[in-house]
């Protein structure tokens, strides 16, 4: 389609910030956007989500931690990075020196681990929101990831809430390997959650069947790429049923952008681009130009009007039975 | 500054077990210097092999008919290599590169001795280019399992002072490792540095003999990287830094050149317990 002359408005709002279009990176596939600033100005997309920060510094797990699948990839990196002081004196300092909108994500193994975290952003200039990673599947005690139990993600996003300044929104980031998402997304919301992102990786497994051992030195690890995006969509799609006045940032194997408009019109307010990134470094910005084609080529004027928009109700029914050919395809009665 | 180019296949060539590849890639060239690396992506846009390949650089012409070249060299050992000696002349083909730091070069016209290992000889030989325009002395050693697996030992050969070649199965050379006949070449050269890139028990070998003479050597390593620039944290190794802390460091952006006696190579693979951040036990 060609010949429109439509510019659509591609800026998005989460939880009253306003950011000049919605594509954004994902945390842990990005760094803190140093790397990437080679290949394009980070500072022009929606926002940098910085790589899951914790206190201390952090070595990570051991290698093999990679382990590439069909249409996606197994991670076990185990949070590697260089502990809050650090992050926030040299990598914050960076992205805000650039213009950059700062998403900072943040990990912790305790619930005062995150409380302490986001009381350290306060004061930091440049940090447009905080995504709180409840859902990491590689940190050492898999059996409490905070996302999988309403009171533990609660819990952490309540002490996030009361520490984070007032006016920075508070992301939580969901794990998908749950019975209900929504239900984990409303004990989020009523913990004072501004909003929700969704989705973080999926735990997989890969052996390898030459050494008859599993591929990855921390045994299963976090399964993302295009391989998860329509689990992505879907998790967006009942997160957004569930709670339509809480935004979204929604994530999952995003390469174009009409994968990008897919998770939009499931309910997300904006996207992050993650392991796309690796096979193409400007993707981010690829995926932007695209998505602004995609939604001039529909007439759409506005970013906002698509949000949600794959939730509307059916057209409804013809008033009339159609005549003619179609007309005389129907049956006259209905068998039993 | 590495640079992502749509680029084009220009050539692929067979050379014993492996395949030589020269990609039209303008830009790329100029910023190339011996050491550093390229990554590619694999099956076209639409492809399920997300990850890149990476591979040291072989060979650039910054300019010529076609504009600026590069070439590297690559074993078939999986679907995405196998996808990418299928190429043919004029396919396209997206490059990132040059990524990584490259050898550092002697000030002074010394005596250095490079030891590659398979296809890991072809970044050592436009290494010895720049060394023999230094005016240092070039001495070499090439080792591989068969001599099939030998690269550009012809060219080695003419720009050496002197060449070793050992195989596993003694089809060509000395039967044996690079190690066994390394130590000879060291001191008949008086070698005052080494360079080496291979398997990383080769360049643990290497690193080995180096620090028992007090030579200073430097390693080019091969993780298995996911981007090759630096964000996704899959490549790292235990590695001393300048404050005699140990890191796990990245080998794409922090490497994949390093001080042989900076690896750890026992714990490459492991998070060694004293290294920053390592999980208190």
């Amino acid at each position: 389609m060609t010949g429109t002359s439509t510019t659509t408005d591609m800026s998005t709002t989460l939880a009253g910030v306003r950011f000049p279009n919605p594509v954004f990176t994902a945390s842990g596939c990005a760094a803190a956007g140093q790397e990437l600033q080679q290949f394009f100005d980070v500072a022009s997309l929606g926002g940098v989500v910085t790589k899951s920060i914790m206190l201390a510094a952090r070595s990570g797990r051991a290698t093999p931690r990679m382990a590439e699948t069909p249409s996606g990839m197994l991670n076990s990196i185990g949070l590697q990075g260089p502990g809050i002081d650090a992050f926030l004196e040299k990598d914050l300092a960076w992205l805000h020196g650039k213009g950059a909108r700062a998403v900072v994500s943040i990990a912790g193994g305790s619930v005062e681990d995150y409380a302490t975290l986001a009381s350290r952003l306060r004061g930091h200039d440049g940090i447009a929101m905080v995504e709180v990673n409840i859902s990491c599947p590689n940190v050492e005690s898999r059996g409490e990831v905070f996302a999988c139990d309403p009171r533990a993600a609660s819990a952490v996003v309540s002490a996030v809430r009361k520490n984070v300044a007032p006016g920075i929104p508070v992301f939580a980031k969901l794990s998908p390997d749950v019975t209900d998402i929504a239900l984990i997304a409303r004990s989020c919301v009523d913990a004072g959650a501004d909003g929700l992102s969704l989705i973080n990786t999926l735990l997989g497994m890969v052996i390898d069947t030459d050494t008859m051992r599993p591929k990855l030195a921390g045994v299963t690890g976090g399964l993302s790429g295009p391989a998860i995006r329509p689990v992505a969509v879907r998790c967006t799609w009942q997160v957004h049923q569930a709670l339509p006045d809480v935004p979204i940032l929604g994530m999952g194997g995003i390469r174009t952008g009409l994968d990008a408009l897919e998770l939009l019109l499931a309910g997300a307010s904006a996207v992050s681009v993650g392991t796309t990134v690796f096979n193409d470094p400007t993707a981010p910005v690829r995926i932007l130009r695209e998505l602004q084609q995609a939604l001039a080529d529909r007439g759409i004027e506005r970013l906002s009007d698509v949000v949600g928009l794959a939730h509307r109700p059916l057209d409804p029914p013809q008033p009339t039975v159609p005549t003619g050919p179609i007309g005389d395809l129907l049956p006259e009665e209905v068998e039993a | 500054m590495p640079l992502q180019v749509q680029g084009e296949v220009l050539s692929i060539r067979r050379v014993g077990a492996y395949q030589a590849m020269t990609v039209v890639a303008p830009g790329i060239p100029e910023l190339t210097r011996p050491g550093h690396f390229v990554a590619l992506a694999v099956g076209g846009p639409e492809s399920s092999m997300l990850l890149r390949r990476s591979f040291a650089v072989y060979d650039v012409k910054d300019r010529g008919v076609y504009g600026g070249t590069v070439e590297f060299v690559f074993a078939v050992h999986g679907k995405g290599t196998e996808w990418l000696s299928r190429r043919q002349p004029r396919d396209p083909i997206d490059i990132v590169g040059p990524l990584g730091k490259p050898f550092r070069l002697p000030k002074t016209a010394v005596n250095a001795t490079l030891v590659g290992g398979g296809y890991g000889s072809a970044p050592l030989l436009p290494l010895a280019t720049v060394l023999r325009e230094r005016g240092c002395r070039v001495d070499v050693v090439l080792g591989a399992g068969s001599a099939d697996r030998l690269f550009g030992q012809l060219e080695a050969k003419r720009m050496s002072d002197s060449i070793a070649i050992t195989t596993d199965d003694g089809t060509a050379g000395t039967r044996g490792r690079v190690s066994d006949v390394l130590p000879g070449v060291l001191d008949k050269a008086k070698t005052d540095v080494v360079y080496a890139c291979g398997p990383m028990p080769m360049l643990r070998a290497v690193s080995d003999l180096c620090a028992e003479r007090g030579i200073p050597c430097q390693v080019a390593v091969e993780e298995a990287m996911a981007c090759g620039i630096g964000v996704c944290m899959t490549c790292v190794l235990p590695v001393i830094g300048e404050d005699g802390l140990t890191r796990m460091v990245r080998s794409c952006v922090e490497g994949p050149v390093f001080l042989g006696d900076r690896v750890r190579w026992d714990d490459v693979g492991t998070v060694p317990a004293d290294a920053v951040g390592a999980p208190r036990s």
